[in-house]
Formats: structure tokens, sequence, C-alpha cells
């Protein structure tokens, strides 16, 4: 079931989609699957047959959403967790910094500095294992998707398109644009948390050296 | 305690039921593509639903058994050295040759035991995009050694001496695969998804009117449909931009190129594309014993047909599953 409350990015519900996720996950019921907070709204995946719903799946996880509305929402100071991200933005790591310089008229040495200043909020979780979409973007480092996608992004590379930026997870396909990389693992699913990001977090990237990014690579 | 692949069939990785928990940080459930098929395998064998057993895909493997080891081949009809839908006693030493399927697309390797290989995150199942789970998060190659549970040499030997109508190594009888289609196009079931008023009258009459055939580049990820491309309704401002949205196993989502693709076990959890429908959960392992080529064509139905088939579908399981448990004694 999937319960919409806005058809664009508005962060507020946004905000609210992720409140009611932790609220639902939180009543821990045996008949809930997954609880995935989008955008802008919210996908509850559940075992229609369970006993406890009487063969009424859906009027039981609408009952269930309501319930969690008039209950009141834990407040969004609660969930909110910050981390941080090494990222080095230097040309090796970023392939695709002289192209975003000549179409956003910054100079390449200051892209990774300007990206570096934005307070991010991860929005949703999707495409891949642990691929956050964030928010935050200074509008000045806009770019649209690149127009053919790449076959292999390296994992780690941090990339930018429109509005938003992403940390990709692994090596996989991708159309956004490239301007540094993390030597973070951000999906290990041999970790207790597999997933380095979480919808709701705030997210700060902190410029680091080649030599810094090869250290903590390690 | 093992089985050595001698020679890989064409898409083969270790799966179980798959593992849930884990959509809300992109992480699919994956899992067998016929659940149905893998369910009746463990049962052939005697094992618990959620044991992990070897999926085969249209091309079937030789395999070598180290120990005497109880198997069945569940789901598609495949030709070579094994009779499928029943127990078989494997004897120590003796090599299995799988070679092509007749009917149908996939089929389950089950054993005594399941394949012992360490769960991740809750499941054995190879997620191969993300290159974890079941056998070093891969499809299997030659010269693998899967492993097996510690006592399935014992758990074979009993569990065959247990079963009530036997002969030689095998069985007198067979259970009816549920899921592997007498005839093709096979129908699916479909309700109209998000997205579907989004194109026009002739476009929703093609999505149904269509024999959609499984097309290049289809995987466990998702099966692409080859025929008519279908576009969005193209007025202005009528073409909605679509936000990034939950997608789920079965939802049939349409890209800019007007190619459906239909989402199988290791489909990602979010999707930006138009959901023109959502396939009825009951006849998605149907689906999945579709072959490259393989035809479908869509039937409209309702979120309560939806239900009924999926209650059709376990009232024809469960008699199945009682069936192999009395046949075992229990």
């Amino acid at each position: 079931m999937y319960v919409e409350f806005s058809r664009t990015l508005d962060l507020d519900v946004n905000s609210t989609v992720q409140r009611l996720a932790k609220a639902v996950h939180g009543r821990a019921l045996p008949w809930i699957r997954d609880v995935v907070p989008a955008i802008g709204g919210l996908a509850l995946h559940f075992d229609p047959d369970h006993e406890a719903l009487g063969g009424k799946p859906l009027e039981a996880a609408a009952q269930l959403v309501e319930d969690c509305l008039k209950a009141g929402l834990p407040k969004e100071g609660e969930l909110v967790r910050t981390i941080e991200v090494p990222v080095c933005y230097e040309p090796q790591y970023g392939p695709d910094l002289a192209e975003v310089a000549k179409a956003t008229r910054i100079p390449l040495a200051d892209i990774g500095a300007l990206h570096a200043e934005g307070e991010y909020r991860v929005l949703m979780i999707g495409f891949a294992p642990g691929h956050a979409y964030m928010s935050g973007l200074d509008p000045k480092l806009s770019v649209p998707r690149r127009s053919t996608p790449r076959a292999v992004v390296p994992a780690g590379s941090v990339a930018i398109a429109n509005d938003q930026t992403v940390v990709y997870p692994y090596a996989i396909s991708g159309g956004w644009s490239i301007i540094g990389c993390t030597p973070l693992k951000v999906f290990d699913a041999e970790r207790q948390e597999p997933s380095l990001f979480a919808a709701g977090d705030r997210v700060k990237f902190r410029a680091i050296t080649r030599a810094e990014f090869e250290r903590l690579a390690k | 305690m093992t089985i050595t692949v001698l020679r890989p069939g064409l898409l083969m990785s270790v799966q179980d039921p798959g593992r849930h928990g884990h959509q809300h940080v992109g992480l699919c459930p994956g899992g067998a593509m016929d659940v149905v098929s893998l369910t009746l395998g463990n049962a052939l064998v005697g094992n618990p639903a959620d044991a992990a057993a070897i999926e085969i895909t249209v091309l079937g493997p030789d395999l070598e058994f180290a120990r005497e080891t109880l198997v069945a081949l569940a789901g598609a009809d495949f030709e070579g050295s094994i009779p499928g839908n029943r127990p078989v006693l494997v004897p120590a030493g003796s090599r299995l040759s799988i070679t092509r399927a007749l009917r149908g697309a996939r089929a389950y390797l089950a054993v005594a035991g399941g394949i012992a290989v360490p769960p991740v995150l809750g499941s054995r199942s190879t997620y191969i995009p993300g290159r974890f789970g079941g056998f070093e998060g891969r499809v299997l190659k030659r010269g693998d050694r899967l492993p097996l549970a510690a006592d399935s040499a014992r758990l074979a030997r009993e569990r065959f001496a247990s079963l009530k109508h036997k002969r030689d190594h095998s069985v007198r009888w067979s259970v009816a695969a549920l899921t592997v289609p007498d005839r093709e196009p096979i129908v699916l079931h479909a309700i109209e998804g998000e997205h579907f008023g989004q194109f026009d009258a002739a476009t929703q009459r093609t999505f149904f009117d269509t024999v959609w055939k499984i097309g290049p580049e289809s995987n466990r990820m998702g099966f692409r449909l080859a025929g008519p491309t279908l576009q969005r309704t193209d007025s202005g401002s009528r073409t909605e931009e679509i936000l990034s949205g939950p997608t789920t196993l079965g939802s049939v989502q349409v890209p800019a190129n007007g190619v459906p693709i239909a989402l199988m076990a290791d489909h990602q959890t979010t999707g930006g594309y138009p959901r023109i429908a959502e396939i009825a959960s009951a006849d998605v392992p149907r689906l999945a014993q579709l072959g490259p080529n393989g035809a479908l064509h869509f039937a409209r139905c309702s979120l309560d047909m939806a239900a009924e088939l999926r209650r059709d579908l376990k009232s024809r399981l469960e008699p199945a599953l009682r069936g192999i448990a009395w046949e075992y004694g229990n």
C-alpha cells in the first residue's frame, strides 16, 4: 500500500513521511514486512494473508496509518542524526569536475568547497541499497543529468544533478555528474547497520586530500 | 560434504525465500524468482520452506555429489538425468546432468538439509547486483564446491527410508508443478497502476490487448516486455514529472523509451518511471517460468480478484504440501 502525501518535492511533507515511517515501524507489527519512506509518501509492504488481519489487509493498513497520525508523530529532532562524509574532490576522483566547472562557470578548484559547504538532508533511499537522494545542493551547482549514463560508476562516487546530490554505494551504472569520492563504505551487508545513511539524516561533506583518502580507504 | 559444479548452467545461483525488512535502505527482498516451486522442492526433500536451493535457469548444470544426497528438482521440466518434482536419492560420487528446459524456465534443486552457505542479513539468497549472499555473492561457475549441511548424508538416508512408496532411488509419484505453463501466451492478472490514468485510452487498450514477449536484457531484476512501445499522453502540462516513488515485485513501469519492464525478485525499491500496472502477486511465480521470447498477455483484474487468486494458489499448494508430508509419514 502506498500512502501519498505529495506529488512534488516538499521538505515538510518529506519529514512527515519519515516521522510516520518511524511511528509505523515502532509498532513492530508481525504482518508488516517493510516500511519504506519515499520522497512524497510512505509504502507499506505487508503479508496480506497474516491471521492478524482477518482477511482485510488494506483496511488494517489504512487503520494503522490513521492510528499513528492520530497518536501524534515523533518529533523531528528525535530522529535526526548528522552523518559526516569525508570526500576527496580532486579530479582523479571527480571525472566530471571539468564539465561541471564549464557548465556552472565556477572554477574547478572551488566546486568541492562549495559542495562541502551545503547542509544536506536524505530525502529517500532507493535505486540501489544504501543509495541516498539528498536535498540541499547549492543552486549554483545545479547541472542536468548527463545525456548518456556511465556504465560503471566507482563505489563511493559523490555526484550531483539538478537540486540533489548522491553517493553511489557500489560500482553501478549512473547518470549523475561525479565531482568526488568518499573512502567510506556506503553499504556493507556484513555490517550491523548495513546502510551508512537513513532517510531523514542530515549530511555534512568534508573535503579531504588524496593522501587522507588513501589512508581512510585502507 | 559438497556439491561440485562440473559445468555451470546459464544463470545458476543459491536462493531461498529472500530477505524482508530492508527495503527502507533500498535493499529488495530478492530470493527465488518462483517461490512456489522453491517451496515444493524443499517439501519434496523434507526441508522447511526457507531452506536454500539452487535456482536453475533455462540451461542446467552438470553436478557431482560427494556424499549420498536426497534431492528434488522442482518447477520447470528439464531434460536430464533425474526425473522432476519428486525426491531422488543420489548415491555418493555420482553425477547429475540437467540439460535444458523443455517446459517453463526455472527449476530449483533442493537438497535435504539445504545449501549451507552462511546467511547474510537473515537470508542465504544471492543478491547478484550487490555481490553478497548465496555462494560468494555471485552466479555459480565451474569448479564451485557448494557446502551442504554437516548431517546431509544422514538426513538423506533417514528421510528416504521414511518415504512410504519408493522404488530404487526414487518414488512412484510426483507432484504437479503449479506455476509452469502448459501453453503460451500465459495470462497474467494485473490491476491498474498508480499512473495508469496518465496513458490515453488507446494506449491503455494496447497494454491489455497485446501479446507481449519476454525481451532481451531481461534478468532477475526485471523482464523487458517486447511489443508496441507505450507513450504517455504528451500534451504539454498533462505529462506530469513523476516524483520517485516506491515499487514492488510485479510492478510494471514504463520508462521514456516506452518498453514496459515487469519488476522481478531483485527489483529496485523505488523508481521514477510511471507504473502502468501491478501484476497480481499470485501470478508473479508463473511469470518467472517464462524464458526468453516467452509470451504473455494481461487481463485486467480488481484488488479483490487479486486476493482471490492468492487464496486459489494457496488452496492448490497446501494440499500438495500435505500430500508430500503424508508420503514422509507425517
